[in-house]
């Protein structure tokens, strides 16, 4: 691992690197280089296999990160390229060429994210999210909940409980009903 | 060659018909209608002993709750000693159980396999999801209450469910039906402006037929 990393060093100009594990270490770097990246990392270090694409949402720093996760079966090593991209344009190049399966990834990610990957195959169709007209829902800024409330009709008398409270009324029900009084606990042994 | 470039979408559109299919032509256009219980008392009671003694289910398995539907029809809980039998094609079934949470992108497909169903046919909703959402009553993509679109017959809670409660519920079925209650069909032909309105609600991409059968 340690020379994989001299290597990509002395090549590309990489902006973090956070080694999470012996075997897994995840590079930051700008999005120019990010493509050139993989298809190194692809190419040249036998990370042949894409394990997954994921997008964070960081609404306050106005950004997506992805992160492309490679797997090296002959090493067993991970490595995770995260790239920063504008939240404002969302668009990055495609890696459908180096890997078929990334398609489906970028759809996804299209889907839920609103993220653009041009010339990937199908990248707008919709995959589960059949004639959404909404905001991408896995954006920070969608409020899921209300969402569901205002659309899917939900029905009444859903209540919540702390697991906390309800173990300390189970367990110890002598102390809890000297500290709430009796009242209380015999209203939330109801569950309300 | 040439065949090979063309989409999935192609092959089955040629003529980039896309969406705008023959519904005319391949659909029948009627809408459902009530069926009246027979008049004769003793005949009604033979056909509902009848109907609740042969329940086809449908093989279609949504959420996790299809992962229970196995261990029901194979040696352990052997459901056939109660006359229930899986069918793989709506058309021979007449029981629709909906294993658990619905997404918009199933809703579509179970209900046109419900409207294909043959007319005694009855829903077995399995689950808190199709109760009241279950623990995805915040999503933006499951539906929270199913009768809301599709007329439900039985309710069996938990999360999931064990197979016994199952059978347990599928007594309860057979019991309604015996009594000439579970008129689930005719409750969805009788109000069926009204669940379309909700089906539509939230299904937007409707390409499909008013009711398809
Ligand atoms: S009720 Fe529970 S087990 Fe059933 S579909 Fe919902 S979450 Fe899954």
């Amino acid at each position: 691992m340690k020379d994989i990393l001299t290597r990509l060093d002395s090549r590309f100009v990489i902006e973090r690197k956070d080694e999470t594990r012996s075997n897994l270490v995840f590079i930051t770097v700008k999005k120019p280089v990010a493509i050139e990246v993989i298809t190194y990392l692809r190419d040249y270090e036998g990370f042949r296999h894409l394990v997954l694409i994921s997008a964070v949402d960081y609404i306050e720093r106005n950004v997506f990160q992805l992160t492309y996760l490679l797997h090296n079966y002959q090493l067993h090593v991970d490595i995770g390229v995260r790239v920063e991209i504008d939240r404002q344009h969302p668009q990055m190049d495609s890696i459908h060429h180096l890997w078929a399966a990334a398609g489906v990834y970028q759809r996804e990610l299209h889907e839920m994210f609103g993220i653009d990957f041009p010339g990937s195959p199908h990248v707008a169709e919709p995959m589960i999210l059949e004639g959404w007209d909404n905001i991408p829902p896995m954006r920070k800024e969608f409020d899921t909940k209300k969402y569901a409330e205002e659309t899917y009709f939900p029905r009444e008398g859903r209540f919540k409980q702390d697991p906390r409270e309800v173990m300390e009324i189970k367990l110890y029900p002598v102390d809890t009903e000297v500290k709430y009084g009796i009242k209380q606990v015999v209203r939330k042994r109801r569950g309300h | 060659m040439k065949d090979d470039e063309k989409t999935i979408d192609e092959m089955l559109n040629p003529a980039g018909a896309e969406n705008e299919f023959l519904t005319e032509e391949y659909y029948c256009q009627a809408l459902p209608k009530s069926v009246q219980p027979v008049a004769n008392k003793i005949v009604r009671k033979f056909y509902n002993w009848a109907q609740a003694n042969s329940l086809w289910i449908l093989a279609f398995g949504t959420g996790c709750g299809s992962i229970e539907l196995p261990p029901l029809f194979t040696a352990r809980y052997d459901i056939s000693r109660f006359g229930l039998f899986p069918r793989p094609t709506p058309r021979q079934s007449g029981v629709f159980i909906i294993s658990g949470y619905l997404s918009v992108k199933t809703l579509k497909r179970v209900i046109r396999s419900y409207e294909q169903m043959q007319n005694p046919k009855f829903v077995l909703a399995l689950g808190s999801c199709t109760v009241n959402g279950g623990m995805y009553f915040d999503s933006y993509n499951t539906i929270n209450r199913l009768d809301y679109y599709l007329p439900v017959d039985v309710y069996i809670a938990g999360c999931m469910p064990r197979p016994e409660a199952l059978i347990a519920g599928f007594n309860k079925l057979k019991q309604l039906i015996k009594e000439g209650k579970a008129e689930g069909a005719n409750k969805y032909a009788e109000n069926f402006e009204w669940y379309k309105a909700n089906q539509k609600k939230i299904i937007k991409n409707w390409d499909m037929p008013e009711y398809n059968w």
